[in-house]
């Protein structure tokens, strides 16, 4: 083990049915440091959690923790907790009716009678001497959300954790709870505790640690101290850079000619949603392609769930061919001529247990009302066409449609909302885990749908494919709309830079 | 994002599969194979159980008699119930668990409309029709209440009908003041018994009715499609533009017409009422005919026709046992033990192992016999 280190995770290997979530993964923690574990969704940065408490079984690689000699064998949670590893998910998991004090000594009371009095004040000390604002005999669910945070923190601490996981802990909280735990994380430091800190926001990233692990498909990219990694550098690591023989989709076309005449198809102001999106301007012609490009988490789907009723839409007003709608409800969206596409293909989109046929017609069918089914007939001719015209592979179209492959699942989707002839389309990450083949497929027809005048907006994680599809690009962070590049500033260099922002 | 190794195979039916290995798989096996084993079962042990004669009923007219007969007609308030509650199950993957009670509302409303509130009435004070109307809109109301409860505030299926599985036998009796009113007029009782020159019990009609409706709402309007799809994934529905919470309701009102028709012809058959007694756990038999007929009771795909058949085996498994003169004391130990049998062999695992090994239904059906 390396000096100093109270953590050492070395080649970790874990493969699911036909997927590798980790490769030969390293990860090194110190004694008295804050280490940012970063990626981007499907990074591995959960999943290497999961192996170091035991979760999941690895199927390759040692883990060293200070004061064991050889490796460590982690096959529970409970394991993990007995070697000083301690977790604080995203979601707390305590008790929201039991008292501070109970929460903090659940699970760990021997035998069957309870010294409530010992209790208190045992927890009371370490409340005191963490600085946490919160009585042991108070319940735990009239604390704020912060508080009850940093309750599940300092039954970690108690637990005497050498090692301190927290996973998302800042996604609920608001600016000044986001500081008193930063303080309480500094403290834990001084005190030489290791942390591991997992978390989108990259300002906090800056704000509070000294070292930064970037994951990516599985795979480590690097270690990195934290003032030898500029922000632009970070996410540029994150999203990496995919070299590939694609052509140069955009060129082929020549779409972008159009794209900037006539009057805006839709056009929004001020819009917001109850997803917690800073209110926000858009706009986009007939034949247009653009994007909302930006971190996980920036509020780019947020941002066309908004236009197309998906969420509940707090303000703003919107224009269709520059008429005044009103967009309350995805219907609503639908016979205005808008297509969404939606970014979380399995839980939003496809319906599983139904055929691909069904799935083809089902919008379509929703738009033309409840007496007035699609014949059978009609719809194997929909679907027949469709599964021949995108190349979808499916046995039939009798198929349930959660049998077919990721990306043949995404074309159907497409079908479904190509049969309604939209007006414009909202693509919502479209190419995510499908091959890169049906991704080039995809990326064109978009395009082939943009020379025929449809007007579409792309989003999706990789730039490359971003900077192939679109003429114009609204880059998000925060859940703000901070930028909007065309023309010569689409590149990867300004779009990174303006994602990052900050010390430009 | 992850590095897909390879694609899940899509299940492509194999040439070479026999004959047998498909129909496993088929949904209907199970309740046809149900059935079967009851016909053969009978037509071993007493082949006489299939005899059909005519007789002559106690108003004198010659109406057909027979065990047969006696399953078609006793399993139509149980078939009406099933399909409202495969419709049920599949848009809110639950069961409504009131479905007795509230057909002891829709009896206690529709006798208390002919009777005009009287105790006994020797003439119907009120048209037939209008007086089954009423009770459809009762308890439509009532099944509006149980899918709000389950759609809109979003309750466990089994609890929100809970309420009324506890209080509609009261309600019922509410309804008449705690009487027990009595309906001598001929006509009352002709939907729960035989049309004048008509041999085939009235309820069989009535139940062929109701099929050929839903057969046609199926055929017809998307109900079919919607109840599927908001069972299997609601937020996909809501993204398609559909309202799951509309959806899920809307399926209870269905639910709630169901009960009014079952609960007609029950009170039709004896012209009166025991709050306490009338159709008591029949809501189990229609879950249960529900699972029978091979639907998942977590909804989603369903198969009406399922459920229907699901609904006369049940029946035809009833009268099997009276027949035997199993004294009604024990028919419930006799029903579950043939009960227990066939879901084991309509799960999934079991079928998957049936397609597999070929002699396993054999044995089953020895098990069964």
């Amino acid at each position: 083990m390396q000096e100093g280190a109270v953590l050492e995770m070395r080649g970790i290997c874990k493969y699911f049915p036909g997927v590798r979530a980790l490769q030969d993964v390293d990860f090194t923690l110190r004694k008295g440091e804050i280490h940012a574990l970063m990626g981007e969704n499907g990074a591995g940065k959960s999943t290497l959690i999961k192996v170091l408490t035991g979760v999941y079984p690895k199927d390759g690689g040692e883990v060293h923790i200070e004061g064991v000699d050889g490796p460590a064998v982690i096959r529970s949670p409970q394991d993990a907790q007995n070697a000083g590893i301690s977790t604080v998910y995203q979601e707390i998991t305590l008790c929201p009716n039991l008292s501070v004090a109970e929460n903090m000594y659940i699970g760990r009371t021997k035998g069957a009678v309870t010294n409530w009095r010992k209790m208190n004040s045992g927890a009371g000390k370490i409340l005191e001497s963490l600085g946490i604002p919160a009585s042991p005999t108070q319940q735990l669910g009239t604390c704020s959300i912060a508080v009850q945070q940093m309750v599940a923190i300092a039954r970690a601490v108690d637990m005497e954790c050498k090692v301190l996981i927290l996973d998302e802990p800042t996604s609920s909280l608001d600016e000044q709870e986001v500081q008193k735990l930063f303080g309480l994380m500094r403290d834990l430091r001084a005190k030489g505790v290791g942390i591991i800190f997992v978390t989108h926001f990259l300002e906090q990233v800056y704000e509070v640690c000294d070292r930064i692990t970037v994951l990516r498909d599985g795979q480590l990219v690097g270690e990195y101290v934290i003032e030898a990694l500029p922000r632009v550098q970070l996410v540029s690591k994150m999203l990496g850079k995919e070299l590939d023989d694609m052509a140069d989709i955009k060129g082929e076309s020549g779409g972008e000619a159009i794209s900037r005449e006539g009057a805006p198809v839709l056009e929004a102001q001020g819009l917001c949603s109850s997803a917690g999106i800073k209110p926000f301007d858009f706009s986009i012609r007939r034949g247009e392609v653009n994007g909302f490009t930006g971190l996980l988490g920036s509020g780019r789907s947020e941002c066309v769930r908004a236009i197309f009723g998906a969420d509940h839409v707090t303000g703003g007003t919107v224009k269709m061919d520059g008429k005044e709608v009103k967009i309350k409800k995805p219907l609503d969206a639908m016979k205005l001529g808008i297509g969404y596409l939606p970014e979380d293909r399995k839980g939003d989109g496809i319906v599983g247990d139904l055929s691909v046929r069904e799935n083809i017609i089902l919008a379509y069918q929703v738009m033309k009302g409840f007496f007035r089914p699609i014949s059978r007939a009609q719809a194997e001719a929909f679907a027949d066409n469709y599964i021949k015209l995108l190349e979808i592979k499916t046995a039939s179209a009798d198929t349930p449609i959660k049998s077919l492959s990721g990306g043949n699942q995404q074309k159907c989707i497409l079908a479904r909302w190509l049969l309604t002839d939209p007006k414009y389309l909202i693509l919502d990450e479209p190419t995510r885990g499908i091959d890169i083949g049906t991704k080039i497929e995809i990326q064109k027809l978009v395009l082939r749908l943009a020379e025929k005048g449809t007007s579409a907006t792309f989003i999706s994680s990789e730039i490359d494919e971003m900077l192939r599809t679109c003429s114009r690009l609204i880059v998000m962070r925060d859940r703000k709309a901070v930028g909007e590049l065309s023309g010569e500033d689409l590149t990867q260099t300004k779009i990174m830079a303006t994602i990052a922002g900050g010390d430009e | 994002m992850m590095t897909p190794v390879k694609n899940p195979e899509t299940k492509l039916k194999q040439p070479g599969e026999s004959l047998f290995k498909r129909l496993v798989r088929q949904q209907l096996f199970i309740p046809f194979a149900a059935l079967a084993l009851l016909v053969l079962f009978n037509l071993i042990a007493d082949p006489s159980f299939f005899a059909v004669s005519i007789k002559e009923n106690s108003l004198g007219n010659p109406v057909l008699s027979g065990n047969i007969i006696s399953v078609l007609d006793n399993a139509s308030e149980l078939v009406i119930l099933a399909i409202g509650m495969t419709l049920v199950t599949a848009s809110s993957g639950g069961q409504d668990i009131s479905v007795g009670a509230t057909m002891a509302i829709a009896g206690s409303v529709i006798l208390r409309m002919v009777c005009g509130g009287q105790v006994t009435a020797d003439t119907l004070q009120m048209p037939l029709l209008l007086a089954v109307l009423i009770g459809i809109v009762v308890t439509a109301l009532f099944g509006a209440f149980n899918g709000a409860l389950v759609a809109y505030f979003k309750i466990q299926p089994m609890v929100a009908t809970l309420i009324m599985f506890t209080a509609g036998r009261s309600i019922a009796a509410w309804i008449n003041n705690n009487q027990l009113p009595i309906m001598n007029d001929i006509s009352f009782k002709y939907a729960g018994t035989f049309l004048p020159g008509i041999p085939v019990p009235t309820p069989v009609f009535i139940t062929a009715f109701v099929i050929l409706l839903f057969w046609l709402a199926l055929k017809f309007t998307t109900l079919g499609l919607y109840t599927q799809s908001v069972g299997i994934n609601a937020n996909s529905s809501r993204l398609n533009g559909l309202d799951p919470k509309l959806i899920k309701l809307l399926t209870y009102v269905i639910l709630g017409v169901c009960v009014a028709v079952a609960g007609f012809i029950r009170v039709s058959r004896s012209g009166s009422i025991n709050y306490s007694r009338i159709a008591e756990n029949i809501e189990m038999d229609a879950i249960l005919a529900v699972a029978l007929g091979g639907n998942a009771l977590s909804g989603g795909k369903f198969n009406i026709y399922g459920s229907i058949l699901g609904a006369y085996v049940i029946q035809f498994l009833t009268t099997t046992l009276y027949k035997y003169e199993v004294p009604s004391t024990a028919l419930p130990a006799y029903k579950a033990v043939v009960v227990i049998l066939l879901v084991v062999l309509s799960a999934p695992v079991v079928r998957e192992k049936l397609s597999s090994m070929k002699k396993a239904p054999v044995k089953a059906a020895k098990e069964v016999s």
